[in-house]
């Protein structure tokens, strides 16, 4: 039906340009880092015909990142489970327990989340160096640590992606399995959490994100042993910028685009599958 | 209510307990460092409000949060208003580029304006090639690349919760309005600003809080000569070695923020009233 006036309800040409002017300003950084990993010299420079795979190679050859790659890969593996154990053990009694007294510790819980990351970074500053004769294992510039401090900062996250999930499990088949005459355990490993398996992996997925991409509270509760790949970063950030940063930098967008396209398609597949059927 | 059974305790308790004994109690120790340290007293407290340097420091922070926020809300809005409105390839170009660095990490983001804005960056050169200008501009380790970078970073904030609150908006509304007349200022300012203006105070808040404890970014970008809030308390605990100035100063740090997030609160609760 043509509208007698000009139509309107829809962005008009300002919106329309300052949304691509926006959208090119949120690119730009992360296009410009591509072709500075490519180049052939020791320091920051675009490749100016002298094009190299040096740096690519010095990531997976110089013991510096290598080591520091390995080392955040494990500390995001283990404070991903951690995280996600006590993330799941919580849900499931906020689950099953509708008490105010339990709400009012879940207040508690959502803190770290809460908190401006400084604070929660001085706040984890402060235990570890008091932890450094009493509990070495978790002290100030150790792995574990580390661990713990990223566990402290991921848990809250982790807990709110599983609760979303198993918010949405109809209680009534654990009131069934209850009845059939399964124990609360039973209960919990056999029917409620196979229904909430998505949620604990996106909890663990993204406790591991927090925890691999981590670098303000990892600056505050290490020093020198513990160099974990982002501190690595830093560092080469604050001195002479060393050229491996873009190149451990492309790779790590490379990933996170393969990651969001991925999700996508398999979004995609399963709608056509779907309406296959 | 009927007491929890001791069964549902197993669950319940190791993460209060955990967190108790990493986070609640440091917290309070923290704030006792902030009026022991190092003599009882209020004088860190005063130190923050009376010591020009100090008190420069949250001014600047300030100053800073509000040029971010102000830059962030108002390109958030327009990606926003395109992102629901526009075009379908519009929609999901805008999707991929808010989402992928989104998920890119505070520091390859910062690297990357580094590249592009230093001295002997992409954009000072490309400037000098086309011969705009004969020095390189200083863009960078200065608050002007400070605000670049944070504004970079909190744009998909600003987009999030300005996107869902055009959402709800009944698209008939806005073509109503378009078929009685109104330019499309008109239908932005009296129509689609004021049903989202919740989305948006919601959005400036959030972003301005992020602003106020932004960390990485002023510290490589700002080089040292804009440092704001974070950074400071950094430099307290590790270079200076005042750890009740540290203390005092995230302290607040975190009851301005609270206050915030009160006021947060109290404008979507509001809302709701008026909603209804």
């Amino acid at each position: 039906m043509p509208l007698p006036t000009k139509s309107t309800d829809r962005p008009g040409l300002v919106s329309a340009v300052m949304a691509f002017a926006t959208v090119i300003f949120l690119l730009s950084p992360l296009v410009a880092i591509v072709p500075v990993s490519f180049t052939g010299e020791r320091y920051l420079s675009m490749p100016n015909g002298n094009w190299s795979l040096r740096h690519y190679e010095a990531l997976v050859t110089n013991p510096v990142w290598l080591n520091s790659i390995k080392l955040s890969l494990g500390i995001a593996v283990t404070s991903a489970v951690i995280a996600t154990v006590l993330a799941v053990l919580f849900g499931l009694g906020l689950w099953y327990v509708r008490h105010w007294l339990v709400t009012a510790i879940a207040a508690i819980v959502f803190l770290p989340m809460a908190m401006p990351p400084v604070v929660s970074a001085i706040i984890l500053y402060f235990f570890e160096t008091r932890m450094v004769d009493i509990a070495p294992w978790v002290a100030f510039d150790s792995v574990g640590g580390v661990i713990l401090a990223h566990v402290v900062v991921a848990v809250p996250f982790s807990l709110v992606t599983f609760m979303v999930s198993l918010n949405r499990i109809d209680n009534r088949i654990d009131m069934a399995a209850r009845g059939l005459g399964a124990s609360l355990w039973q209960s919990i490993f056999w029917v409620v959490l196979p229904n909430a398996k998505f949620g604990i992996a996106s909890a663990a997925f993204f406790a591991f994100i927090l925890s691999w991409e981590e670098i303000s509270v990892t600056l505050f509760v290490t020093s020198f042993n513990v160099v974990t790949l982002p501190r690595q970063m830093w560092n080469g950030l604050r001195d002479n910028v060393d050229p491996a940063i873009a190149a451990i930098s492309v790779v790590l967008i490379s990933l996170t685009v393969m990651a969001v396209l991925s999700r996508d398609l398999w979004c995609w597949r399963r709608n056509l599958r779907n309406r296959a059927s | 209510m009927v007491w929890p059974s001791r069964v549902y305790w197993i669950l319940l308790a190791p993460l209060p307990l955990f967190l108790a004994v990493t986070y609640v109690m440091p917290f309070l120790m923290v704030a006792g460092w902030s009026v022991t340290d190092p003599q009882p007293g209020f004088a860190q407290y005063g130190r923050v409000l009376g010591d020009p340097t100090v008190l420069g420091v949250l001014l600047r922070t300030m100053r800073i949060g509000i040029v971010a926020t102000a830059v962030s809300v108002t390109l958030g809005y327009a990606v926003a208003y395109n992102w629901v409105f526009g075009p379908l390839w519009r929609q999901r170009l805008i999707e991929y580029c808010v989402l992928i660095p989104f998920w890119i990490s505070v520091l390859i983001r910062a690297f990357g304006w580094l590249i592009l804005l230093r001295s002997n960056g992409l954009v000072n050169e490309g400037l000098a090639d086309l011969g705009l200008i004969d020095e390189p501009l200083a863009l960078v380790r200065n608050e002007f690349g400070t605000i670049i970078g944070m504004v970079h970073f909190l744009i998909p904030f600003a987009v999030f919760p300005i996107a869902s609150a055009l959402r709800q908006i009944d698209v008939r509304i806005l073509q109503a309005a378009s078929g009685l007349g109104a330019g499309r200022m008109r239908i932005f300012w009296q129509v689609t600003l004021p049903m989202a203006m919740t989305g948006v105070v919601g959005a400036a808040i959030i972003v301005f809080v992020f602003a106020l404890g932004f960390f990485i970014t002023p510290a490589i970008l700002g080089g040292g000569r804009s440092v704001m809030v974070a950074e400071f308390i950094y430099l307290q605990l590790f270079q200076t070695v005042n750890w009740g100035l540290a203390a005092a100063m995230s302290m607040v740090l975190l009851i301005f923020i609270s206050v915030l997030g009160l006021g947060l609160r109290k404008a979507m609760r509001i809302d709701k009233l008026v909603g209804r």
